[in-house]
C-alpha cells in the first residue's frame, strides 16, 4: 500500500466536505451564541423558543439551541471539552450530576452575578455561585387511585409502609444504575433510613416484592396500572406525573387518575451555567440572566413540567389545580452523591438484583 | 479476480482506508491516548465485575448467532429461490425489525411476551434472532439466489433426498455467506445495547452496556475506554476467524443472474407457504403490536394520535418542539447522504478486497472494526478529535451520516464481497483470451454481478441510518431531530396521547423501511429484465 497518497486525498475530501458545508460558516458571527442543553428541552416551536427570540430580537443576541444528549452523556461530553466547549452556556445540570460537572470545571463565573431572587435552598447548592439554579422537581412514588379504591386498600402513605406485606408485589421502581428517577428514589431511601439502614430497607423491599426495570418508561408505561399497564399499581414516577398525565390525556380529562406520595419525594433542583473557555463571556452572562428572569421563567411549567426557580413568577392553573408542590422534599448533598453514587449503587445492585 | 494491475487495486483501496482512518481510526486513537493508562487497564481488567461481564457477552452472542443462523436459514431459502405473493412485503418486514429503533422494538416486543418471560435471557436472545434475522436473509439470499440449480437438480435426479441435496450441495456452496452473515450477526449481538437494557432484567449487561454506564452514569471515562478495547480485541479475534473462514469457503461458482421461480410441486408449493406464513406470523407481530399501540388508549382505541401526528400544537397553547414531518425530513437527508458515501465506499472497499489477497485482509477487518466499536468510544473520540479550526466539525450536519456510513459500510462489504470472490475465473480467462484488456475484461465480467449486492447493501445502508444505529446519537445535534429521537423524545414523556404518537411515528418508520426495501428491489428487477432483455442472459 502507497503511504502517501491517503494525504493529497484527505486533503480532497475535505474540500469536498467543506464546499458542501460552506452556508453553515455564518455561526461564527459575534453575537451568536449557544445554549447547550439535553434532549427533552424543544430545540424550535415552543412558548419557551418565542420567549429565546425576544430575547435575541432584544440584545441581537442569537441563541442556538445545541442539544447534546440526556443529562450524563450531557455532562460527560462537557467534562470531555472543558475549555474548549460545544457551546457557551449550559442548561440542565441537576443535583444529582452537580458535585461531578462542579469538579470537572465545566462552568466559569459568569461576567457579571445574576440578579434573580433565588431560594436559598437551592443557590447554597453550588456556593461560588458558578451554577444557578433554574428550575426544580420532584421524582416521587406514584399511585393508581382507581386501583386502590377498587382493592379497597388505603394507598401507603411513607417509605416505610411499602415494605408492609398489604403492599407486597405493588411496587415497581427503576434500576439507579441506569436511571436518573430510579438513582433519585433510592437517595431518598437514604436520606429517610441513613448510611446504616437504607440496605436493611431495600432487603426488605426485595422481600416484599419490589420489581425493577432499566428504564422510566418499560416501569411507567410498561407495568404501571395507572398508565394503561397490567402490572403494578406503585411506580417511582416525577412529581409532574399527573398533571401531565391530564394535560395529554386521550380522550381528554378533567379529573387526575393518579396521585403522588408526597412524603417519598426527593427533590431534583437543575441548574445553568456558563462553560469554561466560552468566546463570548458577556453574551452568556445576559442569555444567564435572562433564562432566570420572569419572562422565560414562566414558559417552563408546561414546557418542561418542572417549577421556576423565581418565586415572582405565576404558575399556570392547569399546573396549580393537579400538581403538589410537597411541603418538604428529601434532598442528599450533591458532595454526598458524588463521593458515594458508584458505592452505594454497586450494593443496592447486589442486595436487590444480586 | 487477481488479474487486476496492482496500481488499480491501490487505487481502489485508498479512498475506503482514508476515510476509515480520518473518521474513525484518528478519533479512536485520540480518546486513546487521552484517556487510558497502565493504571485504569490494570484496575479495570482486575475487576471481578468485567470479567463476569465479558463472559455474560460471550455467551449470549454466541447463542443469539447459532439461533440466529437455524432459524434464518428457513425464510432465507423460500425468498431466494421463489417468487411468491408477498415475498417483498416479507423481506421488508424483516428489515424494518432490523432497522427500527430498539427501545421502540423492545417495548412492541415486550408487550407480545407472556409474563414469565418478560426480563429473561431467553427473552433477550429471542429478539437478538427476530431482529437479526434481516442479516441471514439479506446476506446469504443473494449468493443463494445466483447458485446454479443445475447441482441441487442433478443431486435430486440421482436420488438424493431433499435434506441431503441441501446439507451436501446447498449448504457447501453458500457456506461464505453464511460465514458473513454469522459474523455480522455475532457483532450486534455482542454488542447489543437497547435489546439489553430494554428486554433483560434490571442488572443485565453487555460490554456495551457497560462501556455506557461507566462513560455516561458514572462519568468514568478511563475505566470505560479499557472497556471498549476489550470489546474490540474480542471481536477482532472472532472476525479474523470468520474472515479466513469465508476466504476458505469461498469458491468459484457459475452464478447465474437469479434463479427465483414460482413454487412448483404440491410439497414445494406447501413448504413455501408454511415457511411464509410462519416468517409473517413472527415477524408481523411485534409491528403489529406497534401499530396497535398508535390505536390504544385507556380508555379504548382512538385515532387522535395519527389526526394530530402533523400537528406541532398538541394541545391549545402547547407544543412540544417534536415535529415529526420535520424529523421524518432530517432522517431521510440523512439517510440519502449515508447510502452515498457507504455505497461508494463499500464497493471500491469491496473491490480492492476480492482482488487482493493479503492486503485486502487488513481492509476487509479494518471496515468491521467501527461496527464492533462502542458506540460511546466513536461518539466521544469524534467529540474530542475534530474540535479545532480547520477540522471543527463537531456540530456539522454531515458527521452523522458518516457515522451511519461507518456502522453501514461492512454491510455493503460484505454483501459484495462473497459474491465478487465466487464469480467463475473462467469467465475472466475467456474475456482475456478474447482480446480484452484486463480492466476491460474485469468490467464485463465483475462489474455485472456487483449490481445486485450494491443495491442490497443500499438499502441496508439507507435503513441502518434511518434506524439511527450508534455513535450518532452521542454526538450532539442542533434543529435536527430525526424520527428515532423524536421517537424516544416522546415515549418518555407522560401522557397517553404522548405514547400514543411515539407509537404512530414509529408504525410510520418501519412502513418507509418496508416501501423503501420493496421499492429497491422492484427497480432492481425491473432493471434486471430491462439488462437481459438487450444483452441476454449474461
Amino acid at each position: 500500500m502507497t503511504r502517501r497518497k491517503p494525504a493529497s486525498a484527505a486533503v480532497a475530501l475535505m474540500l469536498v466536505v467543506g464546499a458542501c458545508s460552506s452556508d453553515d460558516a455564518s455561526t461564527s458571527e459575534p453575537a451568536a451564541i449557544t445554549l447547550v442543553t439535553y434532549d427533552s428541552f424543544p430545540d424550535a416551536e415552543t412558548s419557551m423558543n418565542e420567549a429565546l427570540q425576544a430575547f435575541s430580537s432584544e440584545t441581537g443576541i442569537a441563541v442556538e439551541i445545541l442539544v447534546a444528549g440526556d443529562t450524563g452523556t450531557m455532562l460527560s461530553k462537557a467534562a470531555l471539552t472543558v475549555g474548549n466547549p460545544e457551546g457557551d452556556v449550559m442548561w440542565g445540570i441537576d443535583n444529582t450530576f452537580l458535585s461531578r460537572a462542579l469538579n470537572e470545571g465545566i462552568f466559569e463565573p459568569a461576567a457579571m452575578p445574576v440578579g434573580a431572587e433565588l431560594p436559598p435552598e437551592f443557590t447554597q447548592l453550588s456556593p461560588d455561585g458558578l451554577a444557578v439554579p433554574v428550575d426544580f422537581g420532584d421524582v416521587c412514588i406514584n399511585y393508581d387511585l382507581a386501583w386502590f379504591a377498587d382493592a379497597d386498600i388505603k394507598p401507603p402513605t411513607s417509605l416505610s409502609d411499602l415494605i408492609d406485606p398489604v403492599y407486597s408485589d405493588l411496587l415497581a421502581v427503576q434500576n439507579p444504575a441506569t436511571s436518573s428517577p430510579g438513582l433519585a428514589f433510592l437517595l431518598a431511601t437514604i436520606d429517610e433510613f441513613g448510611d446504616d439502614g437504607w440496605q436493611d430497607y431495600w432487603t426488605a423491599l426485595r422481600s416484599n416484592g419490589v420489581q425493577v426495570f432499566n428504564g422510566w418508561t418499560e416501569s411507567y408505561y410498561g407495568s404501571f396500572t395507572g398508565a394503561g399497564g397490567s402490572g403494578r399499581p406503585l411506580v417511582v414516577s416525577y412529581g409532574s406525573s399527573p398533571t401531565a398525565e391530564v394535560i395529554f390525556a386521550e380522550p381528554a380529562r378533567k379529573e387526575a387518575l393518579t396521585a403522588v406520595i408526597e412524603s417519598t419525594c426527593f427533590r431534583q433542583v437543575e441548574f445553568a451555567g456558563i462553560l469554561a473557555g466560552t468566546e463570548h463571556p458577556n453574551e452568556a452572562a445576559q442569555l444567564l440572566e435572562f433564562l432566570v428572569g420572569e419572562t422565560f421563567q414562566a414558559e417552563l411549567a408546561l414546557n418542561l413540567f418542572v417549577y421556576p426557580t423565581n418565586s415572582a413568577v405565576e404558575l399556570p392553573q392547569e399546573f396549580i389545580d393537579f400538581a403538589v408542590v410537597p411541603e418538604s422534599s428529601r434532598s442528599v448533598g450533591p458532595e454526598r452523591i458524588d463521593a458515594n453514587r458508584s458505592n452505594w449503587i454497586d450494593t443496592w445492585t447486589s442486595l436487590v438484583l444480586g | 479476480m487477481s488479474a487486476l494491475p496492482r496500481r488499480v487495486i491501490a487505487a481502489l483501496s485508498i479512498p475506503p482506508s482514508v476515510g476509515l482512518a480520518v473518521f474513525y481510526v484518528w478519533p479512536l486513537l485520540t480518546l486513546l491516548f487521552r484517556a487510558i493508562d497502565g493504571d485504569a487497564v490494570q484496575t479495570t481488567l482486575g475487576r471481578r465485575a468485567t470479567w463476569e461481564v465479558a463472559w455474560f457477552t460471550l455467551w449470549q452472542a454466541v447463542v443469539s448467532t447459532l439461533m440466529t443462523l437455524v432459524v434464518g436459514l428457513a425464510p432465507a431459502y423460500i425468498v431466494a429461490r421463489f417468487n411468491f405473493r408477498g415475498r417483498q412485503l416479507l423481506l421488508g418486514l424483516i428489515t424494518a425489525l432490523f432497522v427500527l429503533p430498539t427501545v421502540v422494538m423492545g417495548a412492541a416486543f415486550l408487550a407480545l411476551l407472556p409474563d414469565g418471560m418478560n426480563q429473561s435471557i431467553a427473552a433477550v436472545i429471542a429478539a437478538h434472532v427476530v431482529f437479526n434475522l434481516a442479516v441471514v436473509v439479506r446476506t446469504v439470499g443473494p449468493l443463494w439466489e445466483q447458485l446454479p440449480s443445475d447441482m441441487e437438480g442433478a443431486a435430486a435426479t440421482l436420488g438424493a433426498s431433499p435434506w441431503r441435496v441441501f446439507t451436501m450441495i446447498t449448504l457447501p456452496l453458500i457456506r461464505p455467506a453464511l460465514v458473513a452473515a454469522s459474523s455480522i450477526v455475532f457483532i450486534f449481538t455482542f454488542t447489543s445495547f437497547g435489546v439489553v437494557r430494554v428486554i433483560g432484567a434490571a442488572g443485565t449487561r453487555t460490554l456495551e452496556v457497560e462501556v455506557w454506564r461507566q462513560a455516561i452514569q458514572l462519568g468514568d471515562i478511563r475505566t470505560a475506554v479499557v472497556l471498549s478495547i476489550l470489546q474490540m480485541v474480542m471481536l477482532a479475534a472472532v472476525v479474523m476467524c470468520s474472515s479466513r473462514a469465508q476466504r476458505r469457503y469461498s469458491q468459484p461458482l457459475g452464478l447465474e443472474p437469479s434463479a427465483r421461480r414460482m413454487p412448483q410441486r404440491g410439497s414445494e408449493r406447501r413448504q413455501v407457504a408454511l415457511i411464509g406464513f410462519t416468517s409473517f406470523a413472527v415477524c408481523g407481530a411485534p409491528l403489529f403490536a406497534l401499530a396497535a399501540r398508535s390505536f390504544s388508549t385507556p380508555s379504548g382505541w382512538s385515532i387522535a394520535a395519527w389526526t394530530q401526528l402533523g400537528r406541532t400544537e398538541v394541545r391549545p397553547g402547547i407544543r412540544l418542539g417534536i415535529d415529526p414531518l420535520d424529523a421524518v425530513r432530517n432522517s431521510v437527508e440523512n439517510a440519502l447522504w449515508a447510502t452515498l458515501f457507504a455505497v461508494v465506499i463499500g464497493a471500491l472497499a469491496s473491490l480492492a478486497i476480492a482482488a487482493a489477497r493479503n492486503t485486502g485482509r487488513f481492509l476487509d477487518v479494518g471496515m468491521m472494526l467501527p461496527v464492533g466499536t462502542s458506540a460511546v468510544t466513536i461518539g466521544f473520540g469524534m467529540l474530542i478529535t475534530f474540535d479545532q479550526a480547520p477540522y471543527d466539525w463537531r456540530a456539522e450536519w454531515w458527521l452523522v451520516p458518516i457515522g451511519h456510513a461507518l456502522v453501514a459500510v461492512p454491510f455493503v462489504v460484505r454483501a459484495t464481497v462473497g459474491v465478487l470472490r465466487s464469480v467463475d475465473p473462467q469467465l475472466h480467462a475467456a474475456a482475456a483470451t478474447l482480446g480484452a484488456s484486463p480492466t476491460r475484461a474485469w468490467r464485463t465480467v465483475v462489474v455485472p454481478f456487483l449490481w445486485r449486492p450494491l443495491t442490497v447493501g443500499a438499502t441496508l445502508a439507507a435503513a441502518i441510518s434511518l434506524g439511527e444505529f450508534g455513535a450518532t446519537s452521542f454526538l450532539s445535534r442542533s434543529d435536527s431531530e430525526t424520527v428515532p429521537i423524536a421517537i424516544e423524545q416522546l415515549l418518555g414523556r407522560t401522557g397517553s396521547l404522548l405514547q400514543a404518537q411515539g407509537y404512530a411515528m414509529a408504525t410510520v418508520l418501519a412502513v418507509v423501511t418496508i416501501a423503501l426495501v420493496a421499492a429497491v428491489d422492484r427497480s432492481h428487477q425491473l432493471r434486471t429484465l430491462a439488462r437481459s432483455t438487450v444483452n441476454g442472459p449474461n
